[in-house]
């Protein structure tokens, strides 16, 4: 069971005069694919170190599972942040330093998922960046973290390359579901990934509206559900012109 | 790009042969000719003398080296991470890297004595802040988003020095150890010239009260030799292996 539980009463930077994060309530069932909507600059990505444990300086708690300290967090961060001195396999097999088990198994088996089996033994700077993503996503899932965090992971892509990776991640998740928690300001992705859509206000950022994605899974790649489902919000939840 | 492989080669005997131009002209004892050089090295080699304080010289040069770069790294590292212990030492770390050198070697002599120890730490008094300020600077250029990465995915400490921090710092590093060999050397020289009894330096002044031009020359080029061996037997291949994944 990982539930997670975030209450955060506030967060405010050290250089700023107004808090970024207010109030902010949010609750995310066991294995449920939720997708943070907001504008740039809005907090998303402050929320996310926060939740990651980078950044302690706030009140608040965050309950991921049963645990309120130390849990697996898998992160894709916006850039690879893929050491560029070790191979694919070696960035993959580094997150388990510590542990002194490799599951090489699972890890062959992710890259098979990733189509990346041919370029375990290549340096980042031998790949695209959407092969950097693959690897980064598959650095993430193959420590079965509690939660699983993305922020804006496709942002630098070209639309066919982001459209190409964003499929094999929904493939991947529905092999091995996890509670994730998915940061864009792109609805259209959104809708195409999440079960729960998650609108932010900002200045500070708090909840304005959770959605439920009432299209099935199987029906995602499509363009024009993904668009009826988009009118059908706009038409539905003026308050949210601002983000649509 | 053939052509450019031997130019170094065209280089050296062009200064060679200027040399001997100049020898043959000027005729003086004080400008000796290359052959006279290369003969006195022989001489020097064969008895044993040169070998005997060039390793001297070396010896010392390793210790100290070895002591101010592990000095040197832990502390740099330590002052880029932590602006706290930054803001305390910094004023210090500019007074200790414009102390003339000669002033510290007086200093540690007439304190702890004309010994091996005062000799050795007096050299590392010179070079270790120039090592902090180098590693430093490398510590704050740090990639802020790898080390993140380290720490959400529960990097030890151990593992994130090994895996994220130092191969960021090895260009750091690289200069760090290349200018610290060239700094290290010329002032363990002078160290040897005021208070040891044997050693480069201390030879270097007898062949300088003596007016021995030829054997000052002939113990340079022996000490030259071996640094260009060091930078490409030792630090060329280590930088090779450091940058495969380039």
């Amino acid at each position: 069971m990982t539930d997670v539980h975030i209450h955060i009463h506030e967060k405010t930077h050290s250089n700023a005069d107004s808090p970024t994060i207010e109030n902010f309530v949010l609750n995310v069932n066991s294995g449920e694919f939720v997708c943070l909507v907001g504008q740039s600059g809005c907090g998303k990505t402050t929320l996310l170190n926060t939740i990651a444990g980078l950044d302690s300086n706030y009140s608040g708690i965050c309950r991921i599972g049963n645990k309120t300290q130390n849990p697996k967090i898998g992160f894709v961060f916006q850039q690879p942040c893929l050491l560029p001195w070790r191979t694919v396999r070696e960035n993959i097999e580094l997150v388990f330093a510590t542990s002194n088990l490799i599951p090489t198994a699972r890890i062959d088996e992710l890259l098979d998922l990733m189509q990346l089996t041919a370029y375990a033994n290549a340096y980042p700077k031998q790949l695209s960046e959407g092969m950097k993503r693959r690897v980064s996503i598959i650095r993430a899932f193959a420590i079965k973290p509690d939660l699983l965090l993305m922020d804006e992971p496709f942002v630098s892509l070209d639309e066919p390359m982001a459209r190409g990776v964003r499929f094999l991640l929904q493939h991947l998740w529905q092999q091995r579901p996890h509670t994730v928690l998915f940061v864009t300001h792109d609805l259209r992705e959104a809708i195409g990934l999440a079960d729960k859509l998650v609108f932010l206000t900002r200045h500070p950022m708090r909840v304005l509206k959770e959605v439920k994605v009432l299209i099935a899974r199987e029906n995602r790649h499509d363009v024009h559900a993904i668009e009826n489902f988009r009118e059908h919000l706009i038409q539905n939840y003026p308050e949210l012109h601002l983000l649509l | 790009m053939t052509r450019s492989k031997y130019l170094p080669i065209v280089s050296i005997f062009t200064f060679l042969i200027f040399w001997f131009g100049l020898a043959a002209f000027l005729h003086s004892s004080l400008f000796p000719s290359p052959e006279v050089v290369a003969r006195v090295l022989w001489q020097q080699c064969q008895s044993g003398e040169l070998p005997y304080h060039l390793g001297v010289t070396l010896l010392r040069l390793v210790v100290s080296f070895t002591i101010s770069m592990l000095l040197g790294c832990g502390i740099g590292i330590a002052l880029g991470f932590n602006e706290k212990l930054n803001a305390f030492f910094d004023n210090w770390l500019i007074i200790f890297l414009n102390i003339p050198a000669l002033v510290t070697i007086i200093l540690c002599y007439v304190w702890f004595g004309l010994s091996e120890s005062a000799a050795i730490l007096a050299v590392i008094l010179n070079k270790v802040p120039n090592v902090i300020v180098t590693l430093r600077e490398g510590t704050r250029a740090l990639d802020k988003d790898l080390l993140n990465m380290a720490k959400c995915y529960q990097f030890g400490r151990l593992e994130t020095l090994c895996h994220v921090v130092l191969p960021q710092l090895h260009p750091f590093l690289m200069s760090a150890t290349r200018s610290g060999l060239a700094l290290i050397w010329k002032i363990i020289l002078m160290v040897e010239l005021l208070g040891r009894s044997n050693g480069m330096g201390y030879q270097l002044h007898l062949f300088f009260q003596w007016f021995d031009i030829a054997s000052i020359l002939a113990y340079t080029v022996a000490f030259v030799s071996v640094i260009q061996a060091l930078e490409f037997l030792v630090l060329k291949p280590l930088d090779k292996q450091a940058l495969k994944w380039r």
